[in-house]
Parts: C-alpha cells; structure tokens; sequence
C-alpha cells in the first residue's frame, strides 16, 4: 500500500500493459528495461524514495504540525525523544538514517517496538505519503548535524556496569545480566541521554507517568509489587502483567510468581521502583557518563 | 460484495423451521416494534436497546444468583484489526453486527454461524481520524442501514446482506466519514458525521429508508443569517466541525430527536474561532420529521479540549418529569428537562480541574488556567476525557445511570495550524501528564437526581468498554486487559468474570433465543456470546 511494494508493484504492471502495442523490437527493448529495473530494484528504490519536498521550508512547516499530532506523544517536541520514543533530532538514527527508511518506519513501523504503523493507533491520524514525507523534511529540519561526542569513556562504562556500579545485577545487556529490570541493550537508540541520567538518579519517576495504553503493551510492567501469600509469606518484585483478577510478578531472585488475585491475603503496588536511587555520592557524574557511554556505544552500533 | 453461504445449510434451515425446530423469523421490524423495542427483550433492536438510550435488558434468567455459572456460548472471528466497537441487533434469532472495516454480517445468533457477510469496498486513501472503526446497524422493514468510512449510508437486504441501494452524504476527501450506529425513526435512517478532526462543518442527515434520498439534514454549525452563526469568528463556521458521531435517541411521543454533537475545530485551539461556536459540544431536540431545532443546550461552550459531548444521553422518566440524562466526555454528569432544554443539575462524577465556577444557567465554566498554551497546560480530564464512546446504561429499578469514567490528565498545548482541506486540523498536541496525576478507571454509578457516585468498581488502568444493566440485577462491563465482568448492579461487587484474549472497545447487548439468554460483547477481533451451561 505504502510506496515500497507499490514501486515494485507499478514496474510490473507497467510492462505488460506496454508490450500489448509496440512492435517486437520495442518489446524485447521493454523486456530488457524491465529486466534491468528488477535487477536494479533496490538501487533504483533508494532513488526513488527521495524525499520531493527535500529543503523546503514550508513543507517543514506543515511537517511540524503533522509531528505534533501524530508523532510527538512519544518522541516529545521539538522532536527531541520523550521517555518512549528516540530523539530524532539525531543525525544516525538505530532504524535507519535514509528518507527510504524514515519513510519505512513511519508507514509501516518497526516491528518489536512500540512505534505503529502509520494510522493504526488511536494516536493522530492516518497520513498520506505527502505528509510523511513533510514530516520526514521537518525532522531534517531539526536534525543535528554533528552531535557531541559522549563525554564518557566506554570501555570504563562496562567495567562499572558489570562492576562495582551493580547495574548488572538487575538489567541485561547483549544477554549478559540480571532479568528483574528492563533489558539496556537497545535503551540509548530508544530514549534520550536526558532520560536515561533521569532513569538512573530518580528511577521512581518513570513508574510515575506515561504508562498509557496507546503506548504500552502492558502498563503495569515494572511496577513494584508486594504479595501476601495464603501461607503468609511476603513476596517482592515486580509485576510483568496484571488484570483485574491475576497477577504474573518475578521476585527479586528471578522467580516467576502467577496468583489469582483473590487468594492472596493482600497486594500492595508501588509507583516507587525497586531499583535503588543512584545519587552523585553513589555514582558520580563521571561515572554516570561512562556507563551511559557504554549504553550509547552498544545501543546505537 | 456478498458472499453466499452454504446452500445446502441453507436447505437444512428449511427442513428444521418444518420440522418445528428452528426459529422462525418474524414480520419485518416496523417503527411501532422499535417503538415498542423493551416489549420483546429477546431482540435487540436499536444500538441501545431502546429509543430512550437505556441499553438496558429486561431479561433476568441470567442473574445475581447464577451468573457465576455463565459461560462462552460461542466465538465470531473477523480477523480484521483495529478496534472492534461494533454493537450487535439481533432479531428473531439473527444477529447483525459490523466489524470496523465496514464489513457487516449476520450470525445466526444461537451458533455464531454466519448467514452473509457484506464487505464495503473503502477507498485505500481513507485517513479516519481514530482509526478505522464501525459501531453498528440499524433495522427497518426488511433491511439493515450502514454508515461508512467514506461517508457512504448503504441500505442491504437484510435476508441476503444484498445492497438496496448506496448513497454518498459528503466527499471523504474532505474528511467527512460516518462511524456511528445509524437510528431508524418512522421510515427515516438517521445519521450524524465524523471529522471534527478534519475541519468539517457537521451534519444530521436523514434518509428515506426505502430509497435513500435524502430527506432533510441539519448543519450543527449556523450558516449565514441563521440563529447562532454570530458564536463563530469570521469564516471559521466553514470549517467549524461540531460533528455528530454517536447514536442519539428518539421520544416518540413528541417526535424528537436528541441528538448530541462533538468539538469545534480546530480542537485545541481556540483562537480564531472566539464565541460560543453552536452547536458544537450541544445537545439537540430536533423535529424527527424535519430535522428543525427545538432546543439546544450547549455542554462545554468555546472548547479547547477536544471534548465531544457525543456520549449517549438516556431519556429518563420520573413522574411527570420527563428528563434527559448524559455522563459528558468532561467530567460532569448532566440533568435537563427534556420538554425545554434547560439544565436542572450537574455534578462532577470524575476528577476534574478545568472548572470552579459555574454559570448563571448552572453550567460549569473553564478556568482560565485551563487554556493550553504552545507550551502546554496540565489539564484533567485528558484529551480523551472522563468518557467516550463507551455506552452507559439506566436502571429503572436501581435508579442508577452507569457510566465507565476514565482517570487521567493530559498536557494541552497549542499549535498556529492553518486549515488545509482534508488535513487533520486539531491546532494543539497533546501528551500525558508529567506528574503522578490519576490514571485508571472506574464504572460509576450515578444517582440522576443528586449526582451522587453511589458506588464505583475500580479498573487497573483506563477502558474503553461500555455498561448493560439487566432485569436479572446485573451489570455488564469490559476492561483494556480483555475481561468480560458481571457486577451486582445494586451493588458494584464483582460476580463472574472471563478472560476474552483482547481488549474491549465494545459495548455489550444482551438477547435470546428459544428462552435462553446470551450476553453479547467485541473485543479483540471477535465477538463473544454467552450464556448459561
């Protein structure tokens, strides 16, 4: 539907249709341009997926507003990542840097992440290709051309990560690590570097807004739970789904717990993360910036 | 399109309606029968039951005592995506229902088995709104009205699902699209547009049910030299939205349509657009025959917060009141005198902050600090508001008005979007608070004559599902984690529940077929009947 299958769609279709009136040498000439075209395809694609309002200051204009409505619930204003989506004003971004891919990830969305296809959430409107494509001249119209390098060393990020700063005894990163907090690997392609010094010095914050259904598959995740079981033992960790009646939570050993609500002699939630406070007296700001270094060098390789 | 279904099924239902087995499908639905809808409880005639807007059943086998005992009858799949707000009719043992990429179909209504299915070809370069998504039919004679997406109303046979006859009321490249349950009063099909988004000047249209012309419409938005058109800013009634997205109700003893309407555009900005902007966010008392206003009531004036009052209002009679109640998408529960428009009570039945002061007429006002602004305000309800879509219901018995209210709070801010022709128009962004503001969800049970929150059942998070109140003193609901919910509807405690696999956009019906009753609600991609063992 969106432009990438209908090119190839149309260099099919128009064949056929052209050789049913022109002479056989005209044919062969169309079946060879044909041939060509498909052998060419992905070449020719990037080619054709050329943004046709590139530069223009007007279309940037009308891209903002059509950013505001449909994309910046998530990627914040000014298009500078909120806590769920990117900052795009960053020139490499993980999906893809081309207008093909930018073109992609907004009509199709990036498969195993919360970004939609274009006009299938109750977030905006559906877009035509005009208005991503404005969309796509507003974000150039912001990116950052040279961004700052990390302040930090990663190399000492890692160290301290799997270290002395503990990370790793709650999250994952590349499959090596602790499973009761979000999996990093992907966080710096996914959040601000803003967000991400938030997350670590004021982690309850997170918990506190934002978890809304239209970007959340499970708006309970993460939230920190305390269970009384029949037998009266207390059970602590944090909730993986939840609803009205059930409760899958992991403890903070990593244990898998799955209750019906009503057998339990209380539930307590919290909007205050298990994960510890980390105050510049607990990490300094250097070694904040080495661990975000790390996070930075291995989410958006 | 209608895809045939198997002959020799076909040959089967013959042989049992001889053999004495099968339900034997009525006359046609006249208007006396709609008129007369809570007379025969197993059908389910209109979108809300009733013309009052009660969707109430007064079928009471499936009740407090044994409803711990329902259970899934059978399951209808579409298959298709999206958000699925269909409510079905049923009658006489079939079942009409749409799905949200216009498709409409019949089921027999014991089985689930499908009889046709309809499929309205929409045009690939719809853009609706909130995405695609279709609430449901209406019934007359021997055929059943659609609405579509492109803002086509469609009359199909209702034995063959066979299109009558099609009709296009606006031009979808505009922005115009139906959404709604059309309402069939007399030999009229009355519809409301979608596209507040859009920049659209909104409309009431009715239809003559047998050859689809049109017989009148109604503008929500005053043209030249009409009352009202001074409550818009220069030209900008031409693009002044006040759409009309939802079901309204019907008194046959007076002949009126009430009739409630959506947001001004652009929704989040009110600059250029100064005064009242009639009719948007109104309730209307239209002539049913001709589509002349009678009254009005304006619930939210000049809104900045893309608050509909779209929301089902229920006629309720009390004495020799005659009353029409709405849980508004702002927060407020309102109470007006259906004979004059004039507004009795209003209380607040969920948590808000855009008001502390009310009118002379009783109407709550915007506080100043409630306006967004380009940096954005912290606004509550949130954009999406206190309700929605999702139907409430009246209990005569209980004398409760059930509504499912939303808990949250959104930052509003403001955009100088100029209008281009069939581009969302909203002028505004909106993003969740950044404080640790309410978010979660409550059916509440309303009080008509105080206000007063009786009692509420808490959801985990926010939903989308709407209420059934039953003669067995059930209240039926849904939640965003795919619960079908019975509650004591005396009471609010929690009776059966069943995990559906999908999260309800949906409101429920109630029917029955050969004295057995099911209960019927969308959610995720299917539709789910269910009953007792």
């Amino acid at each position: 539907m969106r432009a990438i299958p209908m090119y190839l769609g149309n260099s099919f279709a128009w064949s056929p249709t052209v050789t049913r009136t022109m002479s056989g040498q005209t044919l062969s000439r169309v079946v060879l341009v044909t041939a060509l075209l498909i052998i060419l395809a992905p070449s020719t694609l990037a080619d054709e997926m050329h943004n046709p309002f590139s530069g223009d200051a007007k279309a940037a204009k009308s891209g903002e507003f059509e950013f505001r409505i449909n994309c910046a619930f998530c990627h914040g204003l000014g298009a500078r990542g909120g806590g769920r989506g990117p900052d795009l004003t960053r020139a490499h971004k993980h999906h893809g840097d081309s207008d093909a891919d930018l073109f992609q990830n907004i009509s199709q969305g990036i498969p195993g992440t919360v970004m939609p296809a274009n006009g299938t959430n109750g977030q905006g409107v559906g877009m035509t290709d005009d208005e991503i494509w404005q969309i796509i001249t507003y974000l150039r119209s912001v990116q950052v051309q040279a961004p700052a390098k990390p302040a930090g060393n990663a190399a000492r990020g890692k160290e301290l990560f799997y270290g002395n700063a503990n990370c790793s005894s709650c999250h994952m990163v590349e499959g090596a690590g602790g499973r009761l907090g979000p999996d990093l690997t992907s966080v710096a392609a996914a959040r601000t570097v803003d967000s991400l010094v938030e997350s670590v010095r004021d982690p309850s914050k997170r918990l506190a807004w934002g978890l809304t259904e239209s970007t959340k598959e499970f708006a309970q995740e993460y939230q920190t739970v305390t269970v009384v079981t029949p037998d009266g033992h207390e059970i602590k960790g944090v909730t993986l789904n939840e609803d009205q009646f059930s409760l899958q939570m992991m403890d903070t050993a990593e244990h898998i717990h799955l209750f019906e609500k009503d057998k339990l002699l209380s539930i307590q939630k919290s909007r205050d993360s298990l994960m510890p406070i980390y105050n510049p007296t607990i990490l300094s700001d250097p070694d904040l910036d080495d661990i975000i270094a790390f996070l930075l060098s291995v989410g958006t390789k | 399109m209608t895809v045939p279904m198997n002959k020799l099924r076909g040959l089967c239902l013959l042989g049992l309606i001889v053999t004495g087995f099968a339900i034997e499908p009525r006359a046609q639905v006249t208007f006396e029968r709609l008129v007369n809808a809570s007379s025969e409880p197993q059908n389910w005639l209109t979108y809300s039951g009733d013309y009052a807007g009660n969707r109430f059943s007064s079928l009471d086998r499936v009740n407090t005592a044994n409803v711990h005992s329902l259970t899934a009858k059978w399951v209808y799949q579409t298959a298709a995506t999206g958000k699925f707000e269909t409510t079905p009719l049923v009658v006489d043992g079939i079942l009409y229902a749409t799905a949200q990429d216009d498709r409409a179909f019949a089921l027999d209504a014991r089985t689930g088995r499908p009889i046709w299915l309809f499929q309205h070809q929409v045009p690939s370069d719809i853009r609706p709104c909130c995405g695609h998504v279709n609430r449901g039919l209406a019934i007359l004679g021997d055929k059943v009205f659609l609405g579509t997406l492109d803002a086509h109303v469609i009359a199909l046979d209702a034995k063959t699902g066979n299109v009558i006859w099609d009709v296009a009321a606006a031009d979808y490249k505009e922005g115009y699209s139906f959404t709604l349950a059309p309402l069939a009063v007399k030999n009229l099909v009355i519809l409301g547009v979608s596209g507040g988004e859009y920049g659209i000047r909104g409309f009431i249209d009715a239809y003559d049910a047998d050859t689809g012309q049109r017989k009148w419409r109604f503008y929500t938005v005053p043209g030249p030299g009409e009352p009202g058109h001074d409550t818009w800013e220069g030209d900008s009634w031409k693009i002044g939205g006040a759409p009309a997205w939802m079901t309204g109700v019907y008194d046959a003893k007076t002949n009126q349509l009430f009739w409630p309407t959506g947001n001004p555009s652009p929704s989040n900005r009110g600059e250029g657009r100064a005064g009242d902007n009639l009719y948007s966010n109104s309730l209307l008392a239209l002539d049913a025959d001709t589509g002349k206003l009678n009254w009005y009531f304006q619930f939210t004036k000049h809104d900045e917060h893309d608050w509909d009052a779209t929301q089902v209002p229920i006629m309720i009679d009390s004495g020799e009141k005659h009353l029409i109640a709405q849980a508004n998408r702002n927060g407020f529960f309102y109470l007006i005198d259906r004979t004059t428009g004039k507004l009795l009570s209003t209380n607040a039945y969920a948590h808000t902050t855009w008001t502390d002061s009310k009118d002379a007429e009783g109407r709550p006002v915007p506080n100043q600090q409630s306006s967004p602004t380009p940096e954005g305000r912290t606004v509550c309800p949130g954009a999406l508001g206190a309700t929605n879509w999702m139907a409430p219901s009246f209990d005569s018995r209980t004398n409760l008005f059930y509504v499912t209210a939303r808990e949250e709070c959104d930052i509003f801010s403001t955009a100088p979007q100029p209008y281009e022709v069939g581009h969302a128009y909203y002028g505004s962004a909106y993003f969740p608070s950044d404080k640790a503001e309410p978010y979660s969800g409550a059916v509440r049970a309303i009080d008509p004559a105080s206000g007063q929150v009786k009692w509420e059942f808490r959801h985990i998070s926010p939903t989308w599902s709407g209420v059934l109140s039953t003669a067995g003193g059930l209240l039926f609901t849904g939640d965003a984690e795919g619960n079908f919910i019975a509650l004591d509807a005396s009471s609010g405690k929690p009776l059966w529940h069943f995990q559906m696999g999908g999260a309800v956009y949906a409101s429920p019906m109630a029917f029955a077929v050969d004295g057995k009753e099911y209960v019927a609600i969308a959610a995720g991609s299917s539709l789910y009947a269910f009953g007792l063992p």
